[in-house]
């Protein structure tokens, strides 16, 4: 492979994820969810309207994770499955999901960790499920179909710089 | 590695700016950030030491138009010049959609431009991407400076180009930023290509948008 290759994501997968974004928002009464790829974009969100700039911050869980991810290799593990961050009044917990993106999940006094991780576990095997069976499918439909979208779109692209 | 969100009709790609330690990769998301409106572009991250060296990197998220009815969003990240960061430098890295190297021109700097070449190669390889495979654009920078080396001395360095083993590839393909010059031709019977390559002051921001809208239409054309 000469560079990273690209996925995407279909509306219908979407609608899945955030079904399980809320549904673990529910169980466990924490504030807000987000799912994050591991380039740094964010996917989805669920929950309380975010006070933050989202994107700076998908990006930061991003390097956090990729940074934890070399401190595992260096003390002789795999890796970190899921990272907790305790604050004052508000905490985050993150879970590794497919090795190709993580949960976020905010929460605050209102609920505990135990209570988050108990019911991330749940979430992270059904997005499991959703994200292996969506590579899956865009392995199975292989490179011929890939470029899709902006195929023949070279005009425009060519218009959008002024060329 | 590029995202195409259906749902956010976004396409996302993500481009890193390379090269050696105080050449102006800051600068440029700095000036950037600086001239861009604010309703195209996001809040510029940056993760610093106290002396502003760079940590981990710099971040900036553009919108630079709508291609198919999708908003096309790039991701750009700087990555620590110094050599002391590269387990850092390494990680940005990942899922890379294409590289804008940040040479800087002066004399005394040849060596480090050309140590932070190597390891720009040497770190991709070990993703196993082939930076001359990806959208990739040189961007030599601190032209001003009365010390700055010519620029025929920083391609024969720097850029001197790739050999270009596939046959229906080897034909010359004019530069379209510098009349009279190829990006692939033949050199003493080889066929080779170079990376596009623009003069800049990131400073005063001359330059900085040619080599990001370049890059740009580069990773855009890669997937179509």
């Amino acid at each position: 492979m000469s560079g990273a290759s690209t996925w995407s994501l279909q509306e219908s997968d979407f609608s899945q994820i955030q079904a399980c974004l809320s549904a673990l928002l529910k169980a466990s009464n924490a504030r807000c969810s987000l799912l994050v790829d591991r380039n740094g974009q964010l996917l989805a969100n669920a929950g309380e309207e975010l006070s933050f700039d989202a994107t700076a911050f998908a990006s930061l869980t991003a390097a956090d994770f990729s940074a934890n991810d070399q401190l595992a290799k260096m003390i002789g593990e795999q890796e970190f499955a899921s990272l907790f961050h305790q604050g004052d009044k508000e905490s985050m917990y993150l879970a590794d999901v497919a090795r190709r993106v993580i949960l976020v999940v905010l929460f605050d006094q209102r609920t505990t960790v135990g209570m988050v991780r108990l019911k991330v576990k749940q979430t992270v095997s059904d997005l499991n499920r959703i994200f292996d069976e969506m590579f899956a499918r865009l392995e199975a439909r292989g490179a011929e179909q890939a470029p899709g979208l902006l195929e023949g779109a070279e005009d425009e692209i060519d218009k959008l710089f002024g060329d | 590695m590029s995202m195409i969100n259906y749902a956010s009709r976004e396409i996302n790609c993500k481009l890193v700016y390379y090269g050696p330690g105080l050449g102006g990769k800051t600068t440029n998301l700095e000036t950037i950030h600086g001239k861009v409106s604010p309703d195209t572009r996001g809040k510029m991250v940056s993760l610093a030491t106290e002396t502003e060296r760079t940590l981990f990197f710099d971040f900036l998220p553009v919108d630079l138009g709508t291609v198919r009815g999708f908003k096309t969003r790039f991701h750009l990240y700087t990555v620590p010049g110094q050599v002391y960061y590269n387990a850092s430098r390494k990680l940005i890295l990942k899922g890379v959609d294409g590289v804008v190297f940040v040479a800087d021109s002066q004399l005394d700097r040849m060596e480090a431009n050309i140590e932070a070449m190597q390891n720009l190669y040497d770190n991709m390889a070990e993703y196993g991407y082939d930076v001359t495979q990806i959208p990739f654009v040189v961007q030599y920078n601190k032209r001003d400076l009365p010390n700055a080396a010519p620029i025929a001395d920083l391609q024969a360095q720097l850029n001197p180009g790739w050999p270009v083993e596939d046959t229906a590839k080897q034909k010359e393909v004019p530069d379209p930023y510098h009349e009279g010059e190829f990006l692939v031709q033949q050199v003493d019977g080889q066929w080779v290509e170079r990376a596009p390559y623009f003069e800049s002051v990131a400073v005063t921001g001359d330059g900085v948008f040619e080599a990001l809208r370049a890059a740009a239409k580069l990773i855009l054309k890669s997937l179509s």
